[in-house]
């Protein structure tokens, strides 16, 4: 063992002057700085911001492209191509005030007319599928005068504005007939070029109304193999890399700053309720004390990892509750309550995983292995991400799965609407009186604080009837070349480059 | 006596070494697997990426698992589908050699063809199409892998029987009105043995290659039992940062492979 350590060092020490050589060579002034980022796979989908389906890709365009509103990293939503908006008391129309110095990529101002047509363009109203379903929702949109432009709904909708910061509901302008070939947005960042399975070229964009990019120049460098994402980043051919592994950021030499961060989601083994035993709420409150997330997080992430108690993660502020210690370990107490349920011999369940996604494979293999000490035998059955999606979500032919749920837009709702039963998207048939009723009272009320208490309480109710075995947000990290410094972390699916900057400036 | 045996081995070393190799190694699974303190299955967050020391002889994996006791059941998991693997290959095969060597004819026609289709394809990608359509687990790499490995046997023992078939001794049985299934499975079979059993101990080794293969790429072994595939592409991950945990997993795989290559070779030659 000491002797294998001694000649990872000797080899690493024959790369250093590599290293070294290839830093000399990528140092460039400061009128002309740049970054490379590594991403995992080509944004192949469309780089319409009204067609990008994924998140992979979305998380990039969201430097390119803005909506009337977007998120920040403190989870709020701040006005961006409208300068605010208000909503009528009926909450049926929303008017948004445009900002007067907002410019397209190429020059042009962002008219009125613009953000009307790209409102109905994302909201499916000029041909195809809108990609937000909230906007099936949306009655017309009109333009009041240069700068404002009125959208009346056809039901009120409390969550409306989440929906319009969402990147989906980007302001591109009318006159750009082929918004996939030649994006044109209002972002700091404007798109040059991109080579198919090679890269991506940004350029920051001078005419941009608000805080401009630091960097000038960035090229997102695909590299779809997990494998070689460490050497590109020890060899210096990467800068920057997002979502690495705990054990990735391990090997990566000293040239890197590690940032830590959360991946805004809740992992949990999701159980489907209309399947025995989950049926029955003592079993799941047994299989909940079974569990112990510390160990989980020792075993397969260094600690690294925030535990959770129920659907929400902790970077959405306003709404958490910290419910991670509703049920503290205690595999006595575990027992006895499957006895109460008649399941004293214990009994055989099968946690489904997607293989692809190794933290939740492994955290799968530490559950069963917890499970087994109260008697209950959890079989781990890995399928593919396809199969995952279409017989898991879609079918819901399973008995217990374990996978991280995200939010798709800035809304407690997103985490919280599907364990309504009946919900389209309430895959893991959740069903409970006291849920439903807390749900619809969120309809009748009108004050952000009052919706906030309903959202607590809801985490509450799924805490209490321990709706899923929930375990942690997981640990996100970012290695960031210590060239550079500035990186944010956001509360969604993001990736923000214009705060990245060269740390000598 | 030792003289006798010190010139066998120079006659023939590439068999003795490999059924030392072999033999070493089997022992060393079934003592991990019948006497190891530790439950292979058991976590320790405490040992986690643990240094080989007396407590653990090969230290630990990234869950704090003992890698020997791993390595044993792994090791033996392992040996056993590719036990599995060529028992459903050699039976069928024979049988399917047999008739078409023996018989002729249209026969031999209509099963080869249909053989040389199977063998036609790379035999890891008929595997990963097998399991494709019945799903992984220890039972399905096993019907899998034991479909692939029937043509090449079925082909060996064919030009067997086809040798045989005019032989002297055969001829005079059928003349003393011997039945067929009593010529080719009582004159004719203990005739193949020697180039069978070869064969065997050489398909033997493809089949440890081939499971390891398959349990790398996560279509194998399930989490969490352990095959030494298995533990090879779960130990990938910490390639870098714990290289001992490849390195052993590995060497086991490797070691093993070569006694019964060593073996395999030692018996064509003693054939």
């Amino acid at each position: 063992m000491m002797i294998m350590k001694r000649l990872m060092a000797l080899v690493c020490a024959a790369m250093i002057p590599a290293v070294v050589l290839t830093a000399c060579s990528g140092d460039k002034t400061d009128s002309s700085s740049s970054i490379v980022v590594g991403i995992p796979q080509d944004l192949e989908d469309s780089l319409d911001p009204h067609e990008a389906v994924a998140a992979g890709t979305k998380e990039i365009l969201f430097n390119i492209y803005e909506g009337l509103l977007k998120p920040d990293e403190n989870g709020e939503l701040v006005p961006a191509v409208a300068e605010s908006y208000s909503v009528s008391e009926d909450g049926m129309t929303y008017s948004f005030n445009l900002r007067d110095d907002v410019k397209f990529h190429d020059g042009k101002n962002v008219t009125a007319e613009d953000v009307k047509y790209s409102i109905e363009k994302s909201a499916g109203k000029l041909g195809g599928n809108s990609l937000i379903g909230a906007f099936d929702n949306i009655n017309e949109v009109s333009v009041r005068n240069n700068d404002t432009v009125d959208i009346t709904l056809n039901e009120p909708d409390i969550d409306f504005p989440a929906y319009i910061a969402n990147l989906n509901a980007s302001i591109i302008p009318k006159d750009n007939a082929k918004p996939a070939e030649n994006p044109i947005g209002t972002g700091p960042y404007k798109y040059v070029s991109r080579s198919p399975q090679e890269n991506i070229i940004l350029k920051k964009f001078d005419g941009y109304w608000g805080t401009p990019a630091n960097i000038e120049n960035i090229t997102l460098k695909i590299i779809p193999n997990a494998d070689s994402i460490v050497m590109n980043l020890n060899g210096g051919a990467v800068d920057m890399f997002a979502r690495l592994t705990s054990a990735q950021t391990q090997q990566l030499n000293s040239n890197f700053n590690i940032l830590e961060g959360e991946m805004n989601l809740v992992q949990a083994v999701y159980l489907n309720h209309s399947v025995k035993p989950f049926d029955n709420v003592d079993v799941c409150r047994a299989l909940s004390y079974a569990v112990d997330v510390d160990n989980i997080l020792e075993l397969t992430s260094d600690k690294k990892g925030f535990p959770v108690g129920s659907s929400m993660f902790p970077a959405f502020k306003k709404y958490y509750v910290d419910l991670s210690d509703s049920y503290p370990t205690d595999k006595e107490k575990a027992k006895e309550l499957l006895a109460k349920a008649g399941y004293q011999d214990g009994f055989t369940f099968s946690i489904t995983v997607p293989s692809n996604y190794q933290p939740h494979v492994e955290a799968a293999q530490v559950v069963s292995q917890q499970l087994k000490d109260i008697g209950v035998n959890a079989e781990i059955k890995l399928v593919e991400w396809n199969t995952w999606l279409s017989d898991v979500y879609a079918g819901r032919q399973y008995e217990a799965t374990l996978i991280g749920v995200d939010a798709s837009s800035l809304t407690a709702t997103a985490m919280l609407d599907r364990f309504v039963s009946g919900a389209d998207n309430n895959f893991t048939n959740y069903s409970n009186a006291e849920y439903d009723a807390l749900y619809e009272k969120l309809y009748s009320t009108p004050t952000d604080a009052g919706r906030t208490e309903i959202y607590k309480e809801l985490q509450k109710n799924l805490a209490v009837n321990a709706a899923n075995i929930y375990i942690q947000d997981m640990a996100e990290f970012v290695a960031l070349s210590d060239k550079y410094e500035g990186y944010v972390f956001y509360p969604l699916y993001v990736q923000d480059f214009a705060k990245i900057k060269l740390k000598t400036q | 006596m030792m003289k006798k045996l010190g010139f066998r081995f120079r006659k023939n070393p590439e068999l003795y070494i490999g059924a030392a190799i072999t033999g070493i190694m089997a022992l060393i699974m079934v003592a991990g697997v019948l006497f190891s303190p530790y439950d292979p299955d058991a976590m320790d967050a405490s040992s986690r990426f643990a240094d080989p020391s007396f407590a653990h002889i090969l230290g630990c994996d990234n869950f704090g698992r003992d890698l020997f006791a791993r390595l044993s059941l792994g090791g033996a998991t392992t040996l056993f589908i590719a036990v599995c693997t060529v028992l459903i290959g050699v039976t069928f095969g024979t049988i399917i050699g047999a008739l078409t060597g023996y018989y002729g004819g249209a026969v031999d026609e209509i099963l080869m063809r249909f053989n040389d289709a199977v063998l036609a394809f790379p035999s890891i990608l008929l595997a990963l199409v097998f399991i494709s359509v019945f799903g992984s687990g220890t039972w399905k790499v096993i019907i899998s892998l034991g479909i692939v490995f029937v043509p090449s046997f079925a082909r060996i023992v064919r030009s067997e029987f086809m040798r045989c078939k005019n032989l002297d001794y055969v001829r005079s049985a059928r003349l003393m009105g011997a039945k067929d299934i009593r010529i080719m499975f009582v004159h004719i079979l203990p005739n193949t043995v020697p180039v069978v059993l070869s064969s065997a101990v050489i398909g033997f080794n493809n089949a440890v290659l081939a499971e390891a293969g398959m349990s790398f790429l996560g279509i194998g072994v399930q989490p969490p039992a352990s095959s030494l595939g298995r533990m090879l592409s779960d130990a990938q991950a910490f390639l870098f940062s714990e290289p001992s945990y490849a390195i052993i997993t590995g060497a086991s795989i490797a070691i093993i492979v070569l006694g019964f290559s060593l073996l395999g070779d030692g018996l064509k030659k003693n054939a």
